[in-house]
């Protein structure tokens, strides 16, 4: 039997890889994808406290997590194609207009 | 599962299946008529562990190397594709968890559709190798000791916590039928309410995505 704790490491090791991807990457798809990576963590240790405690709600809420995630993939993947028509670049170097 | 099948033969002498004419061949007995839990338990449970605890470390391993290959790769391309492969491998740990509905979500949603989209992007902007660049002051200064800090908090927490228990392989299936019972009964404002919000996402996608010219044209 493999304690629930080890899957909650797993979880919080993917949370702080997708931070550390979050700060490291210079490139707009990258650091979005950093974003899945930590929501993927965070729903790993929601299915992991569900079966701790034989609850369905949690895994009711990672699937609402998951429709979220597709929902501002959509919008986000978007918001980036309209940057890149607007700046034609995907360096987050180069897009700082609003930097103070 | 398939390392279980040994003990079949030691545990079926003593159950009484109801089959009729002859005898059938050992695993056709212990496919079509599945011992009853619990009778057989014993035996099976070592090397049920065994197995679960070999799939958990395979694809454990995996999705560890695939988010870690996310960052060292500069290409886009690159880190998609290693994405895709902690999603697959996040869906057999939720399979090993007992989320079966889970499991296909996530290979359906997330490494179907929602990885799909980001190549399709990656690919559609022709996104190139990104530069390497020092990166900001205030992420070295201020975020590695706070992501350092934040998992170290983190893992303490979750290795003092008592009374957290294990995982197996036949323990707390979720079936896909006691979730939508779940989902339907008594959420289900807040999944019609999803659905707007898909409805919503897909409206505001098509707005931000659209060609400015496009839409001159369209008005002239």
């Amino acid at each position: 039997m493999i304690p629930l704790s080890w899957y909650l490491l797993l979880s919080a090791v993917l949370f702080s890889l997708g931070v550390i991807g979050f700060l490291i990457k210079r490139s707009l798809i990258t650091i979005f994808m950093s974003i899945e990576l930590m929501l993927n963590g965070v729903n790993l240790s929601f299915v992991t406290f569900a079966h701790q405690w034989h609850a369905v709600k949690g895994q009711i809420f990672v699937f609402f997590v998951m429709i979220v995630a597709a929902a501002e993939a959509a919008v986000g993947l978007a918001i980036i194609i309209a940057v890149f028509r607007a700046r034609a670049t995907l360096a987050v170097d180069r897009i700082d207009l609003m930097k103070l | 599962m398939l390392l279980a099948r040994h003990c079949d033969a030691e545990c079926s002498q003593g159950l009484s299946y109801n089959q009729e004419g002859p005898p059938k061949p050992k695993w056709i007995v212990s496919w079509a008529f599945p011992k009853p839990a619990g009778r057989c338990a014993r035996h099976s449970s070592v090397s049920d562990e065994m197995m679960h605890l070999i799939l958990f470390i395979v694809f454990a391993g995996l999705c560890l190397a695939g988010a870690i290959n996310l960052l060292l790769q500069s290409h886009p391309i690159n880190s998609a594709l290693s994405l895709i492969v902690v999603m697959t491998s996040l869906a057999v740990l939720y399979l090993l968890l007992g989320a079966e509905f889970l499991a296909a979500a996530q290979v359906i949603v997330y490494a179907g559709a929602i990885m799909v989209l980001f190549t399709l992007v990656v690919m559609l902007l022709n996104a190139g190798r990104e530069e390497r660049t020092l990166g900001s002051t205030v992420a070295r200064t201020i975020g590695f000791p706070a992501v350092a800090a934040i998992f170290s908090v983190i893992a303490i927490m979750i290795l003092r916590a008592g009374g957290l228990g294990t995982a197996g392989l036949h323990q707390g299936v979720t079936s896909t039928e006691e979730l939508s019972r779940v989902l339907f009964h008594q959420l289900l404002l807040p999944f019609e309410v999803t659905s707007i919000l898909i409805l919503i996402a897909i409206l505001g996608a098509v707005a931000l995505a659209r060609h400015e010219d496009g839409e001159k044209a369209a008005g002239e």
